[in-house]
């Protein structure tokens, strides 16, 4: 929510501009078209790699498909308990 | 008038409500008013509504579903415009459903109707990508894309773009109905700019309708605007069937309009 002077000053985003940017968005999600269930392949797979090397909060484990510089990206935010000292 | 020249374009858009049928029958109406054979095919099946847009709704004896399981021949269920001899409407049954006609079927029907002598036929698609969708594309080999400038209809729209693409339905021409050109200048909303940025460059802008209550006026007597001189609605269907005839014809200058109109509100103390 812009604040009450951003919004007297205009500077908060244009609803056009707020739609144009959450299409763009939801188009790539619907373009790349990845299925729920490999979606959920692909998170196990990346959590079973990094557990060889690292242990981590799976409860706070999160992977998108977001729009970067230039392209639509695989965003993973994967919280590291500690290094796992086994290895 | 070979058969060859025929078009057969279907207008489409995934969503619902954005103003399929209103199109349908206000090209359809301008190209037949500039004396192409013109043929309107309602492939709604189950929920028709083409014969009211153009005020044919008490002339129906046969249906698309008639021709197709033989009870009529085309022509008996070929309904000829009162006010124009080239324009046919082909209605759709109104109670039966989308499964009482299959693609092959349509494009049969298709076929016959550039037997005709039909310079274009247009067919109007029903809202969904279920087998209405299918059948109304399966004859076609040019489609418009109708699209409200709102996110539900763009998304929708680009969904309809690859499912065209996998029919060999290429670069569709699209229409942007229902802009407000006060809200887009206030950047309140999308800008046609916007949704062709957002939907990419194998999209050809065709046309740009501007909200008009002419619209709802001319729907509820049955006469498509496009008919009519004095309105920019009608203005904006004319200039899509040159665009189609092939004419390079500018886009209105809907900004300036709204200057005018705004103007002359003004002037008379904004009454309605």
């Amino acid at each position: 929510m812009p604040s009450l002077f951003d919004r007297i000053f205009g500077r908060a985003e244009k609803p056009a501009h707020t739609a144009k940017n959450r299409l763009k968005l939801v188009l790539m999600h619907d373009r790349a078209d990845i299925p729920a269930p490999m979606m959920d392949q692909m998170r196990k797979e990346i959590i079973a790699v990094l557990s060889k090397y690292v242990v981590i909060d799976e409860s706070q484990l999160d992977v998108s498909i977001e729009r970067g510089e230039g392209g639509v990206a695989l965003v993973a935010s994967i919280p590291i308990v500690r290094v796992n000292s086994e290895e | 008038m070979s058969e060859n020249n025929t078009r057969v374009i279907v207008i489409t858009s995934g969503k619902g409500g954005v103003g399929k049928t209103t199109t349908t029958a206000n090209i359809g109406t301008a190209l037949a008013n500039m004396g192409e054979k013109v043929a309107l095919l309602d492939a709604d099946i189950g929920l028709r509504n083409l014969d009211l847009a153009l005020g044919l709704e008490n002339r129906i004896v046969y249906d698309i579903v008639d021709v197709v399981e033989g009870r009529a021949k085309l022509r008996q269920a070929m309904i000829k415009d009162k006010r124009n001899q080239n324009l046919a409407l082909l209605p759709a049954a109104q109670t039966r459903d989308k499964s009482a006609v299959n693609p092959a079927q349509m494009r049969q029907l298709v076929e016959e109707l550039r037997a005709e002598g039909y310079t274009y036929i247009i067919i109007d698609c029903p809202a969904g990508i279920e087998q209405g969708f299918r059948n109304a594309t399966a004859g076609a080999t040019e489609a418009i894309i109708v699209t409200n400038p709102e996110m539900s209809s763009v998304r929708d729209a680009d969904r309809i773009i690859g499912l065209l693409e996998a029919q060999d339905l290429r670069n569709p021409y699209l229409i942007v109905n229902r802009l407000r050109p006060k809200m887009v200048k206030s950047q309140d909303m999308l800008a046609v700019e916007d949704v062709q940025e957002v939907l990419g460059s194998n999209v050809k802008l065709l046309g740009i309708i501007p909200e008009d209550e002419v619209i709802i006026t001319s729907t509820n007597k049955g006469e498509p605007a496009a008919a009519v001189e004095g309105s920019l609605a009608g203005q904006a269907y004319r200039n899509i069937a040159r665009r189609l005839r092939g004419e390079e014809v500018p886009f209105l200058d809907l900004e300036e309009k709204v200057g005018f109109f705004g103007r002359l509100k003004g002037l008379f103390g904004n009454k309605k």
